[in-house]
C-alpha cells in the first residue's frame, strides 16, 4: 500500500516543478536572444529612411529619445499610473462581480434560465462599444476606463465560474447533503472551493483583457495614461511617440502577466487551486 | 427499520422510458447486513439511490423507522466506488468535515477525527491529500468519516469494486468489525457473489433490468466472521452454489 502512495507524492512533485515560474534558457539561449533583438533594432535603423520612410517606421535612435524625454520631464510614469490603475480597478471590480454572478446564476437554475437569452446577448455584443456610454455615464475620467476593462473581465470570469460551478460533481453535493450540510453549506463548503480552479483560470485569462480595456477606454476619450498618449501620438503624426507607447505597453502586458505566474504558483504551493 | 413498499422507479430520458426498478417489497432489520446482488445496470444503486432519498419512487414508499423518506435520508451513511472525499480538503479535514457541517468545534473535531484514524489504521496521514493516498487508504478514509459521523445505516454501492483481491480481504475484514462496534445497519450492493456471501446476514439476488427480487437467501454462517477462511468451509460453497444457480440465469438471458 505504500509504493503506489509514494508514486503519487513523486507525481505531484514533477507536477509542480513543471508548473513552476518560467526558467530562461540556458546562458547561450539568453545570448542568441539579445543578438537577435540588436540585429532587429540594427536593421530597423538601417531601413529607416532608406528604403521606408522615417515617418512611417520611425527609427530606434528616435523612439529611444522620446522615451528618455517622457522618463525625464515625469509624464511617462503619469500615463503608466493612470493605465495600471484603471487596469487593477477593473480587474477587482469585473472579478468580484463575475465570480457573485456566475456563483449566483450556478446554484439557481430557474434565475440562469431565466436569464440565459439577455446574458447570451449580452455577452455576444462586442464591450467595446459599450464605451460611449460610459463616458455619458461616468465622465472623461478614469471611472468610464474602469468601467470598460471591468466589463470585459466580468464576462470572461463570469463564464469560467458558471461552468465551474455547473461542472461541480453532483456527488460531492449529494455527500454533503447526506451528512446533514444545508444548502448554504453546501454552497460554502463544496460548490465554492470545487469551483476555485475554474475562477482562477477566468482571472486569470482575464488580465490581458483588462489592459485592453484599460488602453481602449483611454483612446476613445481621455487626457492621460498610455492609450490616451498613443492616440495623441497618432493624431500629431508623431511615429515615434507612438512606438514608444506601443513598447512601454506590450512591458506593461509582459509584467502583468509575470505577476500573474508568480500568484498562480502561490496558489499553487498553498493549494488553494489544485486536485 | 427500512421498509420499501412496492417500489418502482422509473426514468424518462427524452421519449424513452426506462424501467429501473419493479414493485421491490423489502424490509431490512436494526443491523442486519444485507447485500443486493445482480447484474450490472440492474438498478441496485437506483434502490440504494432510493433508500438514501436522493430519488423517490415513483410509486411505493421507502419507510425509515417508521417514517416515509420524501427528503434526503440524514441518517445513512452513503459509500460508492468512487470515493465522494473532498479533494482540497486532507484525510483528516474529510473525516471531520460532518463534525464541521454539524458546529463542532475544531478542538474536539481535530482529537476525534484522529482517534477514528488511528482505528482504521491510517496514522501519519492525517496530512495527505486524497490524490496522495492509494485507493485502499482512501476507503479506509470514507470508512472512517462514515464512522466519526455515527450514521445508523450505511449503503455502500460496489465500495470495493475497483481494489484488488487482497485489499478487498481487508477492507472486508474492517467493515465488519466497524459495523458491529457500531451497531451499523449495512446495505451493500455489489455483483461480486463470494463478496455478498462473506459479508452478508441475507443475500438478494435482483434480476436483470427492471430490478425485481428473484431469490432471497439466508446467510447463516456464524459471526464473528473469518473473512479470510470463511470462503473454504462446505456451507459457505453450498450457499455460493445456490446463488450463483439463480444469479447464471440472469448472465444467461443477459448475453442472448
Amino acid at each position: 500500500m505504500t509504493a503506489p502512495d509514494t508514486d503519487a507524492t513523486a507525481g505531484l512533485r514533477d507536477a509542480g516543478a513543471n508548473a513552476g515560474l518560467p526558467v530562461l534558457g540556458s546562458g547561450f539561449m539568453v545570448i542568441c536572444r539579445v543578438l537577435l533583438g540588436l540585429v532587429l533594432l540594427l536593421l530597423w535603423q538601417g531601413v529607416s529612411g532608406r528604403l521606408i520612410d522615417n515617418f512611417f517606421i520611425s527609427n530606434p535612435i528616435d523612439v529611444g529619445t522620446r522615451l528618455v524625454g517622457w522618463v525625464a520631464d515625469g509624464s511617462l510614469f503619469l500615463h503608466i499610473w493612470a493605465t495600471v490603475y484603471a487596469t487593477v480597478m477593473g480587474f477587482i471590480f469585473g472579478s468580484i462581480g463575475g465570480v457573485v454572478l456566475g456563483i449566483w446564476l450556478g446554484v439557481s437554475p430557474f434565475t440562469s434560465r431565466l436569464l440565459n437569452p439577455y446574458l447570451n446577448a449580452l455577452n455576444a455584443l462586442p464591450k467595446v462599444a459599450l464605451a460611449p456610454l460610459f463616458v455619458l455615464w461616468f465622465g472623461l475620467g478614469i471611472e468610464s476606463k474602469i468601467a470598460l476593462a471591468a466589463v470585459l473581465v466580468l464576462f470572461l470570469v463570469f463564464l469560467n465560474t458558471y461552468a465551474g460551478v455547473r461542472e461541480v460533481d453532483q456527488d460531492l453535493i449529494d455527500g454533503a447533503r447526506l451528512m446533514k450540510a444545508t444548502r448554504a453549506q453546501v454552497i460554502a463548503k463544496v460548490i465554492i472551493p470545487s469551483t476555485m480552479s475554474w475562477v482562477f483560470a477566468g482571472l486569470k485569462i482575464s488580465v490581458p483583457y483588462a489592459l485592453i480595456g484599460a488602453v481602449l477606454g483611454e483612446m476613445i476619450a481621455s487626457n492621460r495614461g498610455l492609450g490616451y498618449l498613443v492616440q495623441f501620438s497618432g493624431s500629431q503624426f508623431d511615429s515615434a511617440g507612438v512606438f514608444a507607447v506601443l513598447i512601454v505597453i506590450a512591458l506593461l502586458a509582459v509584467a502583468l502577466n509575470f505577476l500573474v505566474e508568480i500568484v498562480q504558483h502561490r496558489m499553487e504551493q498553498w493549494r488553494v487551486v489544485g486536485r | 427499520m427500512i421498509d420499501l413498499r412496492h417500489v418502482s422507479k422509473t426514468f424518462r430520458k427524452q421519449d424513452e422510458i426506462v424501467d429501473a426498478v419493479r414493485e421491490i417489497s423489502l424490509t431490512i432489520a436494526q443491523k442486519e447486513i444485507v447485500a443486493i446482488i445482480g447484474p450490472s445496470g440492474c438498478g441496485k444503486s437506483t434502490l440504494l439511490n432510493m433508500i438514501a432519498g436522493l430519488y423517490m419512487p415513483t410509486s411505493g414508499a421507502v419507510v425509515y423507522k417508521g417514517a416515509r423518506v420524501s427528503d434526503v435520508n440524514i441518517h445513512v451513511g452513503y459509500m460508492t466506488q468512487k470515493d465522494n472525499l473532498l479533494p482540497w480538503r486532507t484525510v483528516r479535514d474529510n473525516i471531520a468535515f460532518p463534525l464541521e457541517l454539524a458546529g463542532v468545534a475544531k478542538g474536539e473535531r481535530v482529537s476525534r477525527a484522529d482517534q477514528v484514524i488511528a482505528h482504521v489504521g491510517l496514522d501519519g496521514f492525517a496530512h495527505r491529500y486524497p490524490h496522495e493516498l492509494s485507493g485502499g487508504m482512501r476507503k479506509r478514509a470514507c470508512l472512517a468519516r462514515m464512522l466519526l459521523y455515527g450514521a445508523e445505516t450505511a449503503l455502500l454501492d460496489e465500495p470495493f469494486a475497483a481494489l484488488d483481491a487482497q485489499l478487498k480481504l481487508a477492507m472486508h475484514d474492517l467493515l465488519l468489525k466497524l459495523a458491529d462496534e457500531a451497531s451499523q445497519t449495512v446495505v451493500l450492493v455489489t455483483h461480486d457473489l463470494m463478496e455478498a456471501v462473506t459479508l452478508a446476514d441475507r443475500v438478494l439476488v435482483c434480476t436483470r433490468r427492471p430490478a425485481t427480487l428473484a431469490l432471497e437467501q439466508c446467510i447463516d454462517l456464524k459471526r464473528p466472521r473469518d473473512v479470510l477462511n470463511v470462503r473454504f468451509t462446505n456451507e459457505f460453497k453450498e450457499l455460493y452454489d445456490t446463488l450463483w444457480e439463480r444469479l447464471r440465469v440472469e448472465y444467461h438471458e443477459d448475453r442472448v
